[in-house]
């Protein structure tokens, strides 16, 4: 029991990391129907960028307010990666849109490649550590010698992740922008029609899910402490399964995909093996694609075509 | 029926721009290609302020293409297209729109997973809603069976409800030109005369200049102030609607028993 339910919290701050950079899959499928398997490594470079930023306000700038810190840090690291993602974007994506559908696809693996041999060379190959930011622990209860524990940095993965998705679920649903966003998902040749423009459109897409996955990316960094140039990939293909579980194409299945998969993952090491972990992760994104290909909370089909 | 060839000969009250003479929207010598398949070869054909023009045209013909070259998706290869004076030929499909050209396409095109309202809203983007809450009003008078359905997805209205929310969609722009494609396309014809009602009561009362697509010729070249017949990429006449339905080639093709 104790167990479990220190398994239920570090699944829930996993899946929350992941549900963030799902939302950065799901968003960009949903409007240009491809894969962008570069969004991984904008994820590791928005940790480095995170590090980074640390780092020199720390050292440099001497500040020690944590929370001060951990704000200036996340509105940087959102900036800079949504910047490189726009850019990937505007080089390497758009001028394949006329073209054959795995064009920009292929393009994207490039991407990948591209982001984690730039950051393996500017930044050498070893993991980056960082000093401990937020030690503190809450002890929930305690019983038989364990502790069932809530750090505070699971908090804050927590919490801040849930306030994004807010503030993010507004942005979708009741603005203007919001709205041309799905206008476009849905018929990008109409939405032109109406007036909007589609390729910024496409573009703050972009631009949207970077910003995402790069608090997720200083979460990550302030979790586990160090960062690797290698660290796009998993997690990335964990956030791509996670997507595809939740449905891909629903933002609140992105969520929802997110949270399962970093639950599977912690309840699966805690007792089964550890080991096989990524194995699990990765068998339910065979089963669901055989099984479910629609995802939990895919497009109901009610709609006539 | 009531008596629409009365209105068709006068035109609807001028506006500011009329004294120019020049009319405002001309297509000049426009070529439209899809891929190596030439789909428009050369149409020439002007729209007026203040009036209802109607292009009719078998399957095929490029009626569609035609109306989608005006907005620019896709571009003409050749020729020129001028709205209220501006050469657009070249402009982005957004660009050209926010002229306030509006569009109610071929298939309606109605946005399945959004509501009505958000449908509607759509519709009034490219001036930041200003006006939105007029405008709908307006709509619901229009057609109320939108008022209804207001908070409907989209993707489960009739086939005749997403007409009448493409029109009204069309229109929360306070476009200077509608463009319609085959409004009538498969409604109850009670529905396709109150849609053209809509239509020519905008037109009358408020100078609405239309450009209409039809299938439906007769009825739409009676509400025609003149009209265009599209064969194979070609203008092949053109006429005022009176004189184009009493002319042998548009009776044999487009009208059956003198309707
Ligand atoms: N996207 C496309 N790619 C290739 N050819 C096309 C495309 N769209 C239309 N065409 C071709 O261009 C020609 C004109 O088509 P268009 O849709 O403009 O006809 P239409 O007059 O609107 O016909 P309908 O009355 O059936 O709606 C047709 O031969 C059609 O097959
Ligand atoms: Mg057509």
């Amino acid at each position: 029991m104790e167990v479990f339910l220190q398994q239920l919290i570090n699944g829930l701050t996993l899946g929350s990391i992941y549900g963030l950079i799902a939302i950065g899959y799901t968003m960009v499928f949903g409007i240009i129907g491809m894969v962008n398997f570069a969004h991984g490594d904008v994820f590791m470079v928005s940790a480095f960028i995170g590090l980074i930023c640390v780092l020199l306000l720390t050292t440099v700038l001497g500040m020690s307010s944590i929370f001060l810190i951990l704000a200036i840090t996340l509105v940087v690291a959102m900036l800079f990666t949504s910047l490189v993602s726009w850019t990937i974007e505007r080089v390497a994506y758009r001028p394949l849109r006329g073209s054959f559908r795995l064009a920009p696809m292929i393009s994207a693996i490039g991407m990948s490649i591209f982001l984690s041999n730039f950051v393996q060379v500017a930044q050498g190959p070893r993991n980056k550590p960082l000093p401990p930011m937020v030690p503190d622990v809450i002890v929930l209860m305690e019983r038989n010698g364990y502790q069932v524990t809530l750090a505070y940095k699971q908090l804050i993965i927590m919490a801040v992740t849930a306030l994004l998705l807010v503030g993010f679920w507004w942005l979708v649903q009741k603005t203007p922008l919001g709205r041309a966003q799905r206008a476009c998902e849905q018929d990008r040749k109409m939405a032109a029609l109406l007036g909007v423009n589609v390729d910024r459109t496409i573009s703050l897409t972009f631009v949207i899910g970077a910003a995402l996955a790069a608090v997720a990316g200083v979460m990550y960094l302030m979790y586990y402490g160090v960062v690797n140039f290698a660290d796009g990939f998993v997690p990335g293909v964990k956030a791509f399964t996670a997507a595809v579980l939740g449905g891909i194409g629903s933002l609140p299945g992105a969520v929802l995909g997110g949270l399962l998969i970093g639950l599977i993952e912690t309840l699966w090491s805690a007792y089964f093996s550890i080991e096989y972990k990524d194995v699990a992760a990765f068998s339910i994104l065979v089963l669901v694609l055989i099984f479910m290909p629609q995802g939990l909370l895919g497009r109901p089909d009610v709609e006539k075509v | 029926m009531s008596a629409p060839a009365e209105t068709t000969e006068a035109p609807a009250p001028a506006r500011a721009s009329e004294p120019r003479g020049a009319p405002l929207l001309s297509v000049a010598g426009v070529k439209t290609y899809y891929g190596k398949i030439i789909a428009l070869k050369g149409v020439d054909l002007e729209v007026n302020e203040g009036e209802i023009v109607t292009l009719i045209g078998a399957n095929g013909a490029g009626k569609s293409t035609l109306m989608m070259t005006i907005c620019g998706s896709p571009q003409a290869r050749e020729g020129r297209i001028v709205f209220d004076g501006r050469d657009i030929t070249r402009m982005a499909t957004h660009d050209i729109m926010r002229l306030r050209i509006a569009q109610s396409p071929e298939g309606r095109r109605i946005f399945a997973r959004m509501t009505v309202y958000e449908n509607l809203q759509m519709g009034a983007a490219i001036d930041g809603n200003a006006h939105f809450d007029a405008d709908l009003e307006r709509m619901f008078e229009l057609f109320p069976r939108l008022k209804e359905r207001i908070n409907q997805r989209g993707g489960t209205l009739s086939g005749g409800e997403q007409q009448m929310l493409a029109i009204a969609r069309a229109l929360m722009s306070r476009p200077r030109l509608l463009l319609l494609d085959e409004p009538s396309l498969g409604l109850a014809p009670l529905v396709v005369r109150q849609i053209f009602e809509v239509i020519r009561d905008l037109n009358a009362s408020e100078g609405l200049t239309v450009f209409l697509v039809e299938q439906n010729a007769y009825h739409a070249l009676k509400l025609a102030h003149r009209g265009y017949v599209l064969v194979n990429g070609l203008i092949t006449l053109s006429g005022t609607g009176r004189e184009l339905l009493e002319r042998p080639e548009v009776k044999a093709a487009y009208l059956e028993g003198g309707r």
